[in-house]
């Protein structure tokens, strides 16, 4: 018989092993599972984890990697922060969104003049942006209690649809006849954020989800901020009687995870994107939920999970185009590896016993 | 005879400690056999063994000289025996007979159970309303119906764990009174317990335990207190003493504190005020869930209210939250140590940051934390109060009950507080812990702060406090001189007639008398 015994303290070697062993069993579960659809799943695996790193058309895989995986991680490490407090701001796209709106109208308003200080000005007013919206949910939850589950994620619609309304309307290119969607933010070189070295994928986006891992980690493991955010998701009555004061803490950490993502969207919209459109948001907001539990919260996991997760799309679209593997299928195998993760969590803090039936 | 319980040979190892090793020991029916040892002898493992919820590695038991061997507690249930635990597992929103039913295996219709369960509870001298809200109920009323719900179940071994901590001398009497007839039923009790006046008042056997082996075997009746203390501790006790000195300035005026309370079956603070100098121990007794809590918190700034409800050394501080009253000297220790004075899965030393960061200067300029300071600190307390761990990176959790008792009073005293408020110090911790807690209550007011400490152990309370005040229903009574307070006067005091099943003041009387004759 197995048994489960809770370990005294978690155990530090299989927080660390976990991972590992989660994208292993993913890679055997997937390469049954392409088997069964008759492909081979080595050259499925290869396709998916090695070629787009390491194969013939890496050097186009490469850059894709970090462009996906920017703002996932940026979005991500804020979303943490929460979490680890207990504080759900499930609406991150719909902060995405609106920092993409503030950072884009405050570079358009601008148009076609050249300042070195429209891009910094356009950077402040997507945090802003983030910010302002995850601030509904958290003040709704401070004065009224209120759920900012749902009310985070429920913004997230009012979001997509102000994103629409701005494509049709005020943000709407003048010289496009008719066109949704606003001037190409790529063609104007005061308000955009190109490849800071061309091929590599990396733009100030990459560069920023960088700093913020940094930054979370030093607040997390150095700062009293971090210590606080900590106690408060372990322990509330602990962090109570510590003198953790909760408002305070929602409204910093929904104000952080908003911001960052109000970035996220900034630099999506003026980089790799290049303009609002209705179609500008594609789920970064949500996955970067995934992305940071991937990442155990913790900022350097988070980092190789949001490079992680880049890889199974770029690596999956790659495998969907090269040996036809359905969408459905590599969907499949996205959702195993997360299946996997938080199965095999269970050993940190369990030990397995194999225990004979009939001892007394 | 054929005893009702043998425990031959039984071992339990946990990672890193031998809980019990080679325990034997028997029960003969009839029997009300004591199980003593200080806090991490092993008492609860050997209890959790023969009620099935840990396996032993090595060893045997036997129950009517057949082996027995519970694979869970329902085949030990089924087998005759019965638990009640020290931490009551009851729902408050529902009823005494709802209750009792959802820990049957078979309960029988509502309105037949609560019949049942009115007959067993008179039987037995523990009078329980059936349709009563379990939220409403003391917690000597909510132990009585964790008992009926073991009666009901017919048991021929009854464990009891700790079940006198959290009643009054009235309700111990009641309870002592039931376990006799109990067992001149023919029932066996294995009893765990701390005090040993009480075991040598009730017990016909005992088994001492110390780091899991088993030290003694004794009749309590022929041994002293003291004695039982030193085989359990394995040294002569130290008893707290000191000399009532001169009592300084005001330090801590409460005046017109009322609370909302902070959950639904909470108790309302109702206009409390009463004054602590330096050098002074305030002892607020009363049976648990009588505000003990809220008043805990609404010092510690936990719950805060209008400025002038507290005030420190004269200055209005009831508006402010915990830390500013933490800078003026103002600390706390409350009752619940994992989950609200310490955080479980944290380790020690991010748990001394917890409440400790200010005072001790744990944090640099901009909030930095200064890991190896905070290191030293939970260090210093770890050696300074014997807390008994591998080390200061081991969490909260790991750590028994008493240990951890131990770390998160010494935190709160090595901050050198002007005025400490402490809920249930040494509440399950052992005897030797006890007393060196005790001391070092009695240490920091002789140094000058002045120092409140809410119990429920009236022994205690009388040990340590210059004056006594009784918390009852939210309400406080008027703080009188410890020395010279009689039994009555304090039992009296305590609210007497509340929550006690007697309803004129003779019988009360009568029963306070034979609490005396019991605990000269």
């Amino acid at each position: 018989m197995i048994r489960l015994e809770k370990r005294p303290t978690p155990s530090r070697a299989w927080t660390y092993a976990t991972p590992v062993l989660a994208v292993a069993l993913t890679m055997l579960a997937g390469g049954l599972m392409f088997a069964a659809l008759g492909k081979n799943p080595f050259l499925a695996i290869k396709t998916i984890f090695y070629d787009p790193i390491l194969g013939e058309f890496a050097f186009y895989y490469r850059g894709q990697l970090l462009v996906k995986a920017g703002p996932l991680i940026l979005i991500a490490v804020g979303l943490a922060m929460g979490f680890k407090a207990g504080i759900w701001n499930i609406g991150a796209e719909g902060q995405y969104i609106m920092g993409a709106i503030f950072g884009a109208a405050v570079g358009l308003a601008f148009y076609p003049a050249e300042h070195w200080y429209i891009f910094p000005l356009m950077v402040i007013a997507g945090a802003i942006g983030g910010l302002l919206w995850a601030m509904i949910p958290a003040l709704l939850k401070v004065k009224f209690n209120t759920n900012e589950i749902l009310v985070s994620l429920l913004l997230v619609y009012v979001a997509e649809q102000l994103l629409a309304a701005m494509a049709l309307g005020a943000l709407r290119n003048p010289d496009a006849t008719g066109f949704p969607g606003s001037r190409n933010l790529q063609q104007y070189p005061a308000a955009s954020n190109p490849e800071i070295w061309a091929g590599t994928g990396i733009h100030m986006g990459v560069v920023a989800a960088l700093i913020a891992v940094i930054f979370a980690y030093i607040l997390l493991s150095r700062h009293l901020m971090g210590f606080h955010i900590q106690l408060a998701g372990q322990s509330p009555k602990a962090a109570r009687f510590g003198g953790v004061n909760p408002t305070a803490l929602v409204v910093f950490c929904m104000g952080l995870s908003g911001a960052l993502a109000g970035l996220a969207g900034m630099f999506e919209v003026t980089g790799p994107a290049g303009q609002i459109a209705i179609s500008f948001n594609s789920g970064y907001g949500f996955t970067a939920i995934i992305v940071a539990f991937l990442g155990r919260l913790h900022p350097i996991g988070i980092l190789l999970a949001g490079l992680l997760m880049a890889l199974t799309y770029i690596g999956g679209e790659a495998a969907q185009a090269t040996l036809q593997i359905p969408a459905a299928a590599i969907q499949a195998f996205q959702g195993m590896l997360l299946f996997f993760l938080l199965g095999v969590d269970v050993l940190s803090n369990y030990r397995i016993r194999l225990v004979k039936e009939g001892v007394a | 005879m054929t005893d009702l319980l043998s425990v031959q040979g039984l071992t339990k190892a946990y990672p890193g400690v031998v809980a019990n090793d080679d325990v034997s020991f028997s029960i003969a029916p009839g029997e009300i056999h004591a199980l003593l040892g200080e806090n991490g002898a092993g008492k609860s493992t050997l209890v959790k063994m023969v009620y099935g919820l840990v396996k032993p590695d090595t060893g045997k038991m036997e129950l009517f000289g057949k082996p027995f061997a519970p694979p869970e507690p329902r085949s030990a249930r089924a087998a005759g025996v019965a638990m009640v635990f020290q931490h009551f597992s009851l729902f408050e929103a529902l009823t005494v007979a709802e209750n009792v039913g959802l820990g049957m295996e078979n309960p029988p219709p509502l309105g037949q159970l609560s019949r049942e369960i009115r007959e067993v509870s008179h039987a037995y001298g523990l009078p329980l309303d059936p349709r009563r809200l379990v939220g409403d109920l003391s917690a000597g009323e909510r132990q009585r119906v964790e008992i009926v719900r073991c009666l009901l179940q017919d048991p021929k071994l009854l464990i009891m764990d700790e079940p006198t901590s959290v009643l009054t001398p009235q309700e111990v009497e009641i309870l002592f009174a039931t376990l006799n007839k109990l067992k001149a039923e023919g029932t066996s009790i294995l009893y765990i317990s701390h005090k040993l006046e009480e075991i040598r008042a009730l017990c016909d056997g005992a088994t001492i335990l110390r780091r899991g082996k088993v030290v003694a075997s004794c009749d309590p009746r022929e041994n002293s207190a003291a004695e039982l203390a030193e085989l359990m501790v394995g040294e002569a006790l130290q008893v707290p003493d000191r000399a009532p000195g001169e009592t300084g300035k005001v330090v801590l005026t409460v005046a017109g504190l009322t609370s909302e309370h902070v959950d639904t079956f909470g108790t309302k603070l109702q206009n409390i005020g009463f004054e602590v100098r330096a050098g002074e121990v305030l002892g607020i007794g009363g049976v648990a869930g009588n505000g003990q809590d809220e008043l805990l918190s609404a010092l510690s700034g936990e719950t805060i209210g209008s400025p002038e409800t507290v005030r420190f050394r004269g200055k209005p501080v009831g508006h402010l939250p915990p830390n500013a009253r933490r800078r003026l000297g103002m600390l706390s220790a409350p009752e619940e140590r994992l989950g609200h004075a310490a955080a479980p899965d944290m380790s020690l030393v991010e748990n001394a940051i917890l409440s400790g960061w200010q005072r001790q200067k744990l944090t640099s300029g901009g909030g930095f934390l200064r890991w190896g300071a905070a290191r030293s600190f939970a260090e210093e307390i770890i050696a300074a109060f014997d807390v008994r761990t591998p080390g200061a990176h081991v969490a909260a959790r790991a750590l028994s009950g008493g240990n951890l008792q131990k770390f998160v009073i010494g935190r709160e005293m090595l901050q050198r507080p002007d005025l400490l408020i402490v809920n249930q110090p040494t509440w399950g911790v052992d005897a030797s812990a006890a007393a060196a807690i005790r001391q070092a209550l009695l240490d920091l007011a002789s140094a000058g702060a002045a120092v409140v400490v809410i119990s429920q152990d009236l022994d205690e309370l009388m040990e340590v406090s210059d004056r006594f005040a009784a918390l009852n229903a939210g309400h406080l009574s008027a703080p009188k001189p410890a020395r010279g307070l009689s039994m009555e006067q304090i039992g009296l005091m305590l609210g007497g007639a509340h929550d006690m099943d007697v309803a004129n003041p003779d019988e009360a009387h009568h029963i306070i008398e034979t609490y005396e004759e019991g605990h000269p």
